[in-house]
């Protein structure tokens, strides 16, 4: 592969991306691209996200050969990338700091975020508290069901929660709201987008800021190993995770790359997030990319018992990445992650998110088709603590 | 000329300012979309904006978000506005502006869509969350088609991006006057005028302020500089309610009195 530069300069991956948003908001991330521009090539920046990184967020976190586990599956070698061991328990806190930073050199100390599972809103209130600026988090009401501690938790931490009614009442529609929010606040305040999603230049700061995952993976695997690994796994609901660890081996053509998308209760059925397997090609958030939709255009309502993956766009650049055929977009049925969750607690004693459960549960089936003597890398993107009682309840439900 | 250019010259020459009401189609039913618009004729409209109902109006506050979630549960589609305002051409002579986020064009196809509009005589288009930046997807087929793509300038547009926005020259220049979404405001930044004069010198179109505008005096107000304005949110909660007769009021009374000034 010739040397990979996306997104050019207007913020396209292929067709994919762009920034189709409202002129209000034109200035802003015109401002914000500059910004990040000249942040990435100042030592002071790149530093302090290093010392955070490594002082207050624990990196850099391990590669962890999943034994049990691939003895279970019985086929390629399975290692975790233990991004579930970050402070605040996933992959999010990483695209945080870096915005949070970048909100800063700004002069801006007014953060708005949308979350869906609470991690990222979690994660944006934990860096806003650290660094003292206001925080303001949308969240869909029916979210705010599902994760409660999570939402109790961003307020101890200082941020105001607004629960969002409209719509399907999930990430989606927090992301409507945060858009409008920003547009009416647009002049003080910062958006902490937290996926590869939204209009240029999210999709590549948010790249960039996960992309530790990868760069960190590619080097403790040559370490350990000599070579690279055949294949890594990662779910996918914006994208953010498994762009981080897809990015430093999107050149290593011989690393295939696998994003896990959430089946609900089956592709076939209304009630999935699969957007890169059933959608098409649409604009929503800011950018072109795989959406849900109807024949009109109307965006569906994504399904999924995770709701860190319950969202009916996917990041354009994984968008492009499919239409390359340079990543494979697999998905998985809430039922399958469940089975995964449950799996990788009793054989490895890791409670995983019920969205890296996706990944797990893909690797499973990978490693057997691969066969011995070829490794996989699962991204663990986050730690289950936030389902456990989701979970109790489907299981005491019986209806698994 | 094309009926929005033929329009704005006749106000001119009147010393007129143009009131352009904004409408969700669909809301209350589509098939009573074209009586709406014979209605809006009636009252004096210079123009019709009509709205497309879309399922995440990132840039419309609650009383469009309501209204574009009642047209959708009515079955409302663009195909279904299209035809209908194919019918409505044949009774309305005033210009017929359809507003739509992008995505309902991009499913419709934009080659299809932009001959099927200009098969219906829709005199213009607005895209609220296609920037400059990115309207080279439809912008060449739209001018192709004689159909005038309007052009949003806001209170954070920079002066010299309102100048390159302007002399893209269409239709009219739409000045958005509040920081942020749609929905009825009370009151309008103090630097509002200051920014109206200014937008108005640097455009050579017409220059429309909208966003907000629900009251006469605010309308009076704002076009002390500039041509005209759009009602929308204002417009669609009168439809709701059928208060039609406070409509032609609204609609009458800051016709004679713009007109003085
Ligand atoms: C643990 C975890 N993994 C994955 C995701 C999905 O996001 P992304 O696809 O952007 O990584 C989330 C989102 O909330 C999450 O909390």
């Amino acid at each position: 592969m010739t040397a990979y530069t996306l997104p050019n300069d207007t913020g396209h991956f292929g067709k994919f991306g762009g920034r189709f948003v409202p002129e209000t908001l034109m200035k802003a991330i015109t401002e914000l691209t500059d910004a990040y521009e000249a942040a990435k090539l100042d030592p002071e920046f790149t530093s302090e996200i290093e010392r955070l990184s490594k002082e207050y967020v624990g990196r850099e976190t391990p590669l962890y050969f999943a034994e049990n586990l691939t003895k279970y599956a019985g086929g390629a070698n399975i290692y975790l990338k233990r991004e579930d061991l970050n402070h605040t328990g996933a992959h999010k806190i990483n695209n945080a700091i870096g915005q949070a930073l970048l909100a800063l050199r700004m002069g801006k100390r007014k953060i708005v975020a949308e979350t869906g599972a609470g991690q990222h809103g979690v994660a944006t209130a934990t860096v806003c508290a650290l660094l003292n600026l206001d925080c303001i988090i949308f969240m869909g009401e029916e979210d705010i069901k599902r994760q409660a501690l999570n939402v109790f938790r961003m307020e101890l931490l200082g941020a105001k929660v607004v629960s969002v009614t409209s719509g399907s009442a999930t990430l989606k529609d927090a992301v409507n709201e945060a858009l409008r929010y920003w547009v009416a606040n647009v002049e003080d305040t910062h958006y902490l987008l937290g996926s590869v999603s939204g209009p240029h230049p999210f999709p590549m700061i948010v790249r960039d800021f996960q992309s530790v995952i990868g760069k960190e993976t590619k080097e403790q695997f040559l370490e350990r190993n000599e070579s690279l690994p055949d294949a890594v796994v990662a779910c996918i609901g914006g994208g953010s995770n498994a762009m981080g660890m897809f990015y430093p081996f999107i050149e290593e053509e011989e690393v295939e790359l696998y994003g896990v998308e959430a089946a609900g209760q089956g592709v076939d059925t209304p009630f999935h997030a699969a957007s890169l397997t059933k959608g098409k090609p649409g604009v929503l958030h800011g950018a072109l990319m795989f959406v849900l939709q109807n024949e009109d255009g109307q965006i569906q309502e994504a399904h999924s018992i995770s709701a860190g993956l319950d969202y009916p766009g996917v990041g354009p650049e994984h968008s492009y990445l499919k239409e390359i055929e340079r990543a494979h977009y697999h998905s998985i049925t809430d039922k399958e992650a469940l089975d995964a969750f449950q799996l990788l607690t009793k054989l490895e004693g890791i409670i995983p998110a019920l969205e890296s459960s996706h990944a797990v549960a893909f690797a499973v089936k990978l490693a057997a088709e691969l066969g011995p003597s070829k490794n996989i890398v699962v991204c663990l993107s986050g730690r289950g603590d936030k389902d456990v009682d989701a979970v109790r309840a489907r299981l005491r439900g019986g209806n698994n | 000329m094309n009926r929005i250019e033929k329009t704005f010259q006749l106000l001119n020459n009147n010393g007129s300012k143009a009131f352009v009401p904004y409408i969700m189609a669909g809301d209350g039913g589509l098939d009573s979309l074209v009586e709406r618009l014979q209605l809006l004729e009636k009252f004096g409209a210079s123009a019709i904006e009509v709205g497309v109902p879309f399922s995440d109006p990132v840039a419309d506050g609650p009383t469009i978000q309501q209204a574009g979630i009642r047209a959708l549960n009515n079955g409302t589609t663009l195909k279904g506005i299209v035809a209908k305002l194919a019918e409505a051409r044949e009774s309305i002579n005033i210009p017929i502006i359809l507003m739509t986020y992008l995505n309902p064009i991009y499913a419709y196809g934009i080659a299809s869509f932009v001959h099927d509009i200009q098969n219906a005589g829709v005199d213009g288009c607005i895209i609220p969350d296609m920037p400059l930046e990115e309207e080279d997807i439809i912008a060449p087929k739209l001018e192709a088609a004689g159909i005038e793509l309007i052009r949003l300038v806001t209170l954070t547009t920079p002066i010299e991006r309102i100048k390159q926005i302007a002399t893209k020259g269409n239709g009219f220049l739409y000045t958005v006057t509040v920081k942020g979404i749609t929905g009825v405001r009370n009151e309008f930044d103090g630097d509002i005028h200051a920014y109206l004069q200014a937008v108005k010198e640097v455009s050579p179109i017409p220059v429309l302020a909208g966003f907000g505008i629900s009251n006469q005096e605010q309308m009076l107000d704002l076009t002390k500089n500039c041509d005209g304005v759009v009602v929308g949110s204002r417009i669609v909660d009168l439809f709701a309610k059928n208060n039609l007769a406070e409509m032609e009021q609204l609609m009458s009374i800051f016709k004679q009195k713009s007109n003085i000034v």
